[in-house]
């Protein structure tokens, strides 16, 4: 991935692999993050606003490929195997 | 991008002048005022980026013209507020929601993927008869008007010049 160097990771129980695309200004992607920790879950995520502008396209092309309304948080579960678009608090829970 | 830090001072003072005109014109902050300063931090962050305050929870473009919808207030908030009882970013709540104290969750985003272009390619008014006037619509609340420019600001809800669009509508004096 171009913007590979801006991907941040929390450590927690790796059951799966859970990746956001967040903005750092969103409320509802700093709730998402703060669930996952108090969860104890391991995620890594990427803040897209704070990306330059083709990384930023790059992040916007992968985004839709698994939420075409591209909004923020979008939660990639195991490289694609589920999505949870939004701070969708029961399935962000369904993961542990 | 550098991350920008804003004060608890600035937050408060936003918070403070917003709630003037919220109390003015009823509208709802959220009642989990945490949240709510969540928001505003948001807010002011996007004000000292971009030079205008887009909504913290959508993507900006940084260039105004191309933002204007997401600026908050977004032209999306009065119908979201009505539907759903809150805004997408859940800075402004219905009356109900406000009153009941019902707590705010995600909504759908009603922005289009291709966001609402302003018309620039509106045809100049070629109809020089001072009794007809281009009607105007604010974008954030709707309040129409009939003249031959916008209102410098929004008489209703406060927002700029610029927020206005030109109806295809046009009224005689």
């Amino acid at each position: 991935m171009p913007y590979q160097k801006y991907i941040e990771t929390v450590p927690g129980s790796a059951t799966n692999k859970i990746f956001l695309f967040t903005l750092s200004t969103c409320v509802w992607c700093k709730k998402t993050k703060q669930l996952l920790k108090d969860l104890g879950l391991e995620y890594q995520f990427v803040d897209v606003d704070l990306l330059g502008m083709t990384d930023q396209i790059s992040a916007y092309n992968e985004i839709e490929k698994y939420n075409p309304k591209i909004f923020f948080p979008t939660i990639i579960i195991n490289d694609g195997q589920g999505v949870i678009s939004g701070f969708n608090e029961e399935k962000i829970k369904a993961l542990i | 991008m550098e991350n920008i830090k804003v004060e608890k001072q600035e937050i408060a003072d936003l918070f403070n002048s917003l709630e003037l005109l919220n109390k003015k014109r009823n509208y709802y902050f959220n009642f989990d005022k945490s949240f709510t300063c969540m928001i505003l931090e948001g807010l002011l962050v996007n004000k000292k980026r971009y030079g205008h305050m887009t909504c913290p929870c959508r993507i900006a473009n940084g260039k105004r013209d191309q933002d204007l919808d997401i600026i908050c207030p977004c032209d999306y908030r009065d119908a979201d507020v009505s539907q759903y009882g809150n805004c997408f970013c859940g800075l402004y709540l219905s009356r109900q929601k406000y009153n009941n104290k019902i707590p705010t969750s995600p909504i759908a985003e009603r922005r289009p993927n291709n966001k609402i272009l302003i018309n620039k390619n509106m045809e100049e008014e070629t109809q020089q008869d001072k009794k007809i006037f281009p009607m105007w619509r604010c974008n954030v609340c709707g309040y129409i008007c009939a003249r031959d420019d916008t209102p410098d600001v929004c008489p209703i809800c406060g927002a700029e010049k610029d927020r206005f669009s030109k109806t295809k509508e046009t009224v005689s004096e």
